[in-house]
């Protein structure tokens, strides 16, 4: 074995001119960013206030960015796909052949479901949660921070698998046998493995960390019940999380075992089943499905209140539907296997359960409905993505009706139709839902507001795009075309795989217009600073603030009476308030533990991946040592001074009143 | 738990939840003892049929289950105490669906297999 274990010059792919093209533009970009930060002087405010950063803000912010970098990666994937089916028709081979061709699919399932989707979801959960609840951080705000890196270093794990060795060729789900040694003996299962495992455990950390917030450190007064909805929507999440991910993390861990120690667990000889591995894999992956769709419901429900200027309709009714979801969601993921070959009960007991889902589902939508009836609605962009979300939505969630029955899954199961109803809930649902809040909290966040001309232009380009890159495919489906095929010949099909190609470069064009829109947003911050804090009439606690909120959030923790807290303290006329004296604030320190760990665990995985004995060793003993050292550090706190707080509170106020005069 | 108002850095450390006396201690040791020899006095001894001795371990093992959260885990319905409960049952209940809708489903593919 030598020093570098199984990786060697090889592993750089010199004969893929796309991936060497990509890695060239890739340096380019990183190098001209570095140079960029030495050139401004930045990188000391670079790791003593972000990259070290323990405030939940600028976590959520981080996450975000990290989102919109793995959006790009993913979307690119996906606009490759849909040119290569475009192009592969009637007998012709494309341009990716299938060795890469099955490591984009099984890449942009990965990358959009765990790096952009969920870093999204935490990032504005992150962002808005603690706000919302009246706290000044979270539970653990050290442990966010750590969260945080170990997502960013699986997802770059998962990049590094671009330039060095290759990615796994399985489908994102990676079912064995196949992703097992003998059928996937590179490195590819090896990066899928260690980069999930890797991140997974961050979302793990999260889920612990948000939920002890949530029942810990509400503002006096605020009673569980009186919880924003966003709040407690991704406080199901949270339970979902912590109730799942463990199973992720288990069964990867027996993978593992088979691919690195000749376990047999999911293997074809030896007493091994597959079977096991897909059950347990989406006794996980459906749950993971409704915590990246109920905080977006969450949002859609803040936004419709918010805009309509209205209380939220049925807000119990709304609580109780998410709880019903979520329980429910731990029992249908045999919906994914209905072919596996279970008996007909089997079957039959979790389409019924699955179709159960759609009743919570529909009374959220009416609640949602019944929220704009005879309300002033505004039609900004939050309101744009959520009126798209709510027609999108319930067509995809009526196609999943349909899949619900075994009957139907028998004809449908891994054809386009199941592709096009999952993009259908998940971008139509989730992403849109993220969109919106994106629009709905970036000035809370950064300060200034966002191009409203092109944000409305990036919703129409995702909306129309949308639907013309996806409903072919549930033509495709019912034509008979499966999933992840590479090219093909059947001329019926052709037609729908050019409109496919067309709808997936609208939504790119949507993307465009939504990175221009920030850099328009960015340029242009001065003119529209974001001075009240509450630039559309809120009605929770996180528009109480300043924008961006002050690092420590609140001068003074709000007494909680209502579910619109904020409403309630600007009906009574007690918001803006400047009390006598301020009491000093106990504020957490920054920390880089927290990355440095992350760091140590990523180079684990890294020499996991390719077997380099020293390296694995080096990381995990450097990970424990880390955090050895972290737990015997005492300066981990400090006290921000009552005339500091006095100081920054009144440039605020002085602001809103100027901004309201 | 940093964040907080309070002056004092180690405040927030405090539990509310009961942690049991000397008394409930020795009960729940003894309860125990007893939920132990009954079962193992079922087998060594031979009296009982074996339909009826594995029914009995089963149930001395689930009474020993309860027993053990009551009495060492201190679970209980008080105000103070229902939140680690519930989290408890909200546990339980995820585990047996998942492990038993897991077994019932592999049961069932398997019965569908040709037999080699």
């Amino acid at each position: 074995m030598s020093l570098l274990g199984k990786l060697t010059l090889d592993a750089i792919p010199y004969h893929e001119p796309i991936i060497m093209v990509t890695l060239a533009i890739v340096g380019i970009a990183g190098v001209a960013v570095a140079l960029a930060i030495t050139k401004f002087k930045k990188w000391g405010v670079l790791w003593r206030d972000w990259i070290t950063s323990v405030d939940h803000k600028r976590l959520g912010v981080m996450y975000i960015i990290l989102a919109m970098i793995m959006l790009i990666r993913g979307f690119s994937d996906a606009i490759m796909m849909r040119t290569q089916l475009a192009m592969a028709t009637s007998g012709a081979e494309g341009y990716l052949p299938p060795e890469h061709y099955d490591q984009i699919f099984t890449a942009h399932g990965v990358i959009m479901i765990m790096f952009m989707a969920m870093p999204f979801m935490i990032g504005l959960m992150n962002i808005a949660l603690p706000l919302q609840i009246g706290a000044r951080d979270v539970a653990f705000p050290f442990l966010n921070n750590l969260s945080f890196w170990l997502a960013a270093g699986g997802a770059i794990l998962i990049n590094l698998s671009l330039g060095l060795g290759e990615f796994a060729k399985t489908g994102w789900l990676a079912y064995p046998p196949l992703s097992e040694t003998s059928f996937s003996p590179g490195v590819g299962v090896d990066y899928y493995i260690w980069a999930l495992q890797i991140s997974g455990i961050g979302t793990l950390l999260t889920g612990v960390n948000f939920l002890v917030t949530v029942f810990k450190m509400r503002a006096p007064g605020m009673k569980l019940m009186q919880m924003p909805i966003f709040t407690w929507t991704c406080t199901w999440a949270n339970i979902l999380i912590v109730a799942s991910f463990p199973i992720l993390t288990a069964v990867l861990g027996l993978l593992t075992l088979d691919r690195y120690l000749d376990f047999h667990f999911f293997t074809n000889e030896a007493g091994g089943n597959a079977m096991m591995y897909i059950n347990l894999f989406w006794a996980w992956g459906h749950p993971e499905v409704y915590i990246l769709i109920l905080p977006a419901f969450g949002i859609f429900s803040e936004v419709i209140s918010t805009f309509t200027g209205k209380r939220l309709f049925g807000y119990n009714s709304m609580v109780w539907a998410s709880g019903a979801i979520s329980i429910l969601g731990f029992i249908v993921w045999l919906h994914h296997f209905f072919t596996m070959g279970a008996s007909a009960n089997v079957n039959a007991f979790f389409g019924v359960m699955t179709m159960i889902i759609a009743v919570p589902t529909g009374v959220k939508l009416f609640n949602w409905l019944f929220t704009m009836y005879r309300g002033r609605l505004r039609l900004a962009v939050p309101v744009l993505w959520t009126l798209g979300f709510m027609v999108t939505f319930t067509i995809g969630g009526m196609t999943g009706v349909l899949l619900a029955v075994p009957g139907a899954d028998y004809v449908l199961h891994n054809s386009l139709f199941l592709i096009a109803h999952f993009h259908n809930t998940i971008i139509g649902g989730a992403v849109f839902g993220y969109l919106a809040g994106f629009a709905y909290w970036f000035p809370k966040a950064m300060g200034f507001h966002l191009n409203e001309r092109l944000g409305k232009a990036a919703f129409w380009c995702w909306q129309i795009g949308f639907y013309v890159a996806f409903m072919p495919l549930y033509v495709l489906g019912f034509l008979g075309m499966t999933r992840r095929l590479n090219h093909t010949n059947n001329p019926d099909w052709n037609i729908w795989l050019y409109i496919a190609c067309i709808g997936a470069f609208i939504i790119m064009i949507g993307i465009v217009l939504q990175f221009i829109q920030l850099y328009l947003a960015f340029r242009d911050r001065e003119q529209n600073r974001d001075l009240t804090g509450d630039p559309w009439n809120g009605h929770t606690l996180e528009w109480s603030t300043a924008s961006p909120p002050q690092f420590y959030n609140f001068a003074e923790l709000p007494d909680v009476h209502d579910i619109d807290a904020f409403t309630d303290m600007k009906e009574k006329g007690i918001a803006y308030s400047r009390p006598h004296r301020y009491e000093p604030i106990h504020m957490p320190r920054n920390t880089a533990a927290g990355v440095l760990i992350a760091a140590a665990i990523t180079a684990f995985g890294f020499a996991a991946v390719w077997h380099i004995g020293w390296l694995a060793l080096a990381g995990l003993v450097g990970s424990v040592a880390f955090l050895i050292q972290r737990a015997y550090d005492n300066d981990v706190d400090y006290y921000v001074q009552p005339d500091e707080i006095a100081q920054v509170e009144s440039q605020h106020i002085n602001k809103v009143e100027e901004a309201t005069a | 738990m940093n964040a907080h108002s309070s002056p004092s850095p180690h405040s927030s450390h405090s539990h509310e939840v009961d942690h049991g006396s000397v008394k409930s201690y020795l009960v729940g040791f003894a309860l125990s003892v007893a939920l132990t020899i009954i079962p193992f006095w079922a087998v060594m001894s031979g009296h009982l049929a074996k339909s009826t001795t594995i029914p009995l371990i089963v149930l001395m093992a689930i009474v020993q289950v309860v027993v053990h959260l009551k009495y060492f885990l201190h679970l209980n319905f008080s105000k103070s105490g229902r939140a680690n409960t519930f989290a408890f049952l909200f546990t339980a209940l995820i585990i047996v669906m998942v492990v038993g809708l897991s077994v019932w489903i592999i049961y069932s593919a398997n019965n569908m297999m040709m037999s080699m």
